[in-house]
């Protein structure tokens, strides 16, 4: 089991969670994080110029058995890329168990 | 009574009602243009300015500005106004000293001791409001004998609140993170549609402030508020346009705040002429406020360093000012470009320095004993963490 761990644009979202429903990724965990990045958003405030490297992502946790894994990342990487800084990063790592609370199963059963 | 005295107390009563909505819209404006870590802070200050005029100016302020004239200088005091037939006029004037008092607040909003701002809220109705108001509004005043024009208080009401948020504003100084390394920072307000609806409430509001100092609407009077609705409007609308065009220029985007600020540019300069100039006048009075506030906004914070987060030294004392002035030139009798000469121009400066020259060396000295007294700032802990946690033991946004 792995957790993909991806940090996307919010506007990309919608496009992502498609492609994952149409992969059978059903269940994932999301909120919204602010970051620093390569990216600089340029303002300009009563005549005053600044630019904040603060940005507003959004951050998706999902678990997935190992099978899922490579189409999973194919799927975050073809649907939120825009070809600009700032698409964002995706980060594999292993998951020792899980379980589902309701029944009580546990490993890739507790993902179905 | 005759149904015109009846008329004309009640557009009176009705347009009293309007102005002091704009307290909604100063409110507004003030929240909308600050950080939401003072928003309860800037709620409080808005509404104790004024509740504090209402009790002060009823009970005192109402005479010494409309009593009989001692000297031309001052009315004579006398407690507890109570005159019968003439509530009306008090609550009109009333809303009118808690609008010059509430100017100063937003000039010196989110580093502010409350209880300080209090005290000067309470002398600024008590003391400098009245009695430069007197030398205008009361037909025995020095200034009234002139001749000089300001018919719904571009210098009696704004500019005399602006004069004492710029005193304010040196007085307590910027915001910590403000200026660093001698440069101006930027603090964006957290909410510019708040600050937006403000400045529709005021525009909403001036209508009654300028078309209610009419004081009348019966019989020929009528004719004469509708002329002062559409000078108010035009200028509002030109001030708009121009600071919009001029951010667009200067700053190659058309700036939201900033245009904001010229909407109320507009509508504080042509306050004092609003009854003596024409429509077209009145648009060159609008886009003369509107591009002379970008610049006045730019110069006092880049230049001065003067930390004003809502551009009320620009918008109320600036073209308060430079509305004042320029009924001198636009004024179709006796201005100007009407072939009036300068000897109008000339009495509307004296006006406008002699108004400045009272409400900042008063403002001064009361501000010089505040801050020797109780102190004019919060701790550095107060204002980093936001005065609504510390002064108030409060949030206003809460999950």
């Amino acid at each position: 089991m792995k957790k993909i761990e991806t940090i996307i644009r919010k506007s990309k979202f919608g496009e992502v969670k498609d492609a994952l429903h149409q992969i059978e990724v059903n269940f994932f965990s999301y909120w919204d994080v602010t970051g620093v990045g390569n990216e600089k958003q340029g303002h300009v405030y009563r005549g005053v110029s600044y630019s904040t490297s603060d940005i507003q992502r959004r951050f998706l946790s999902i678990v997935v058995s190992d099978p899922f894994l490579e189409k999973t990342v194919a799927a975050i990487i073809e649907t939120a890329h825009t070809g600009n800084v700032g698409d964002g990063k995706i980060f594999v790592s292993d998951v020792i168990e899980s379980y589902r609370i309701r029944t009580g199963e546990k490993g890739a059963d507790a993902l179905k | 009574m005759d149904t015109n005295a009846v008329l004309d107390l009640m557009w009176v009563v009705i347009a009293g009602i309007l102005v002091f909505f704009m307290q909604a819209g100063f409110t507004l404006v003030e929240t909308g243009f600050t950080r939401s870590k003072n928003t309860g802070n800037i709620i409080m200050k808005n509404i104790m300015d004024f509740c504090i005029g209402s009790v002060v100016f009823w009970a005192i302020g109402y005479s010494l500005m409309y009593g009989d004239s001692i000297s031309s200088f001052i009315g004579t005091p006398s407690w507890f106004f109570s005159k019968p037939n003439e509530m009306h006029n008090l609550f009109f004037q009333t809303v009118f000293a808690a609008t010059a008092a509430t100017i100063v607040s937003g000039a010196i909003a989110e580093r502010t001791k409350f209880s300080t701002y209090l005290i000067f809220s309470l002398l600024m109705t008590l003391i400098i409001y009245p009695i430069s108001g007197h030398w205008v509004w009361q037909s025995g005043g020095w200034l009234a004998k002139m001749g000089f024009t300001d018919f719904a208080g571009s210098s009696v009401v704004h500019s005399v609140g602006g004069w004492a948020a710029l005193v304010a504003a040196i007085m307590v100084g910027p915001r910590i993170g403000k200026y660093t390394k001698g440069k101006s920072n930027a603090i964006p307000g957290h909410n510019l549609l708040i600050g937006s609806l403000g400045v529709f409430i005021l525009w909403f509001g001036w209508f009654g402030f300028n078309g209610g100092s009419e004081l009348a609407i019966s019989g020929e009077h009528a004719n004469n508020v509708a002329d002062i609705i559409i000078t108010t409007n035009l200028a509002g609308a030109a001030g708009a346009l121009s600071a919009m065009f001029v951010t667009w220029i200067a700053y190659g985007r058309p700036d939201i705040s900033m245009t904001l600020n010229g909407i109320l540019a507009g509508l504080v300069a042509v306050t004092a002429g609003c009854a003596a100039v024409s429509p077209a006048g009145a648009l060159a009075i609008g886009i003369i406020a509107g591009v002379v506030v970008v610049f006045s906004i730019d110069f006092i914070d880049k230049k001065l360093k003067i930390d004003d987060p809502v551009g009320a030294i620009s918008v109320h004392g600036v073209s308060g000012a430079l509305g004042t002035l320029l009924v001198g030139l636009f004024a179709t009798d006796g201005g100007l470009f009407y072939g009036g000469g300068f000897h109008k121009l000339g009495i509307q400066a004296i006006g406008v320095f002699a108004i400045a020259a009272w409400a900042i060396t008063i403002s001064f000295i009361v501000l010089f004993i505040l801050k020797k007294t109780m102190g004019l700032r919060v701790s550095k802990e107060e204002e980093v963490d936001g005065l609504d946690i510390h002064e108030h033991k409060a949030n206003c946004f809460n999950e």
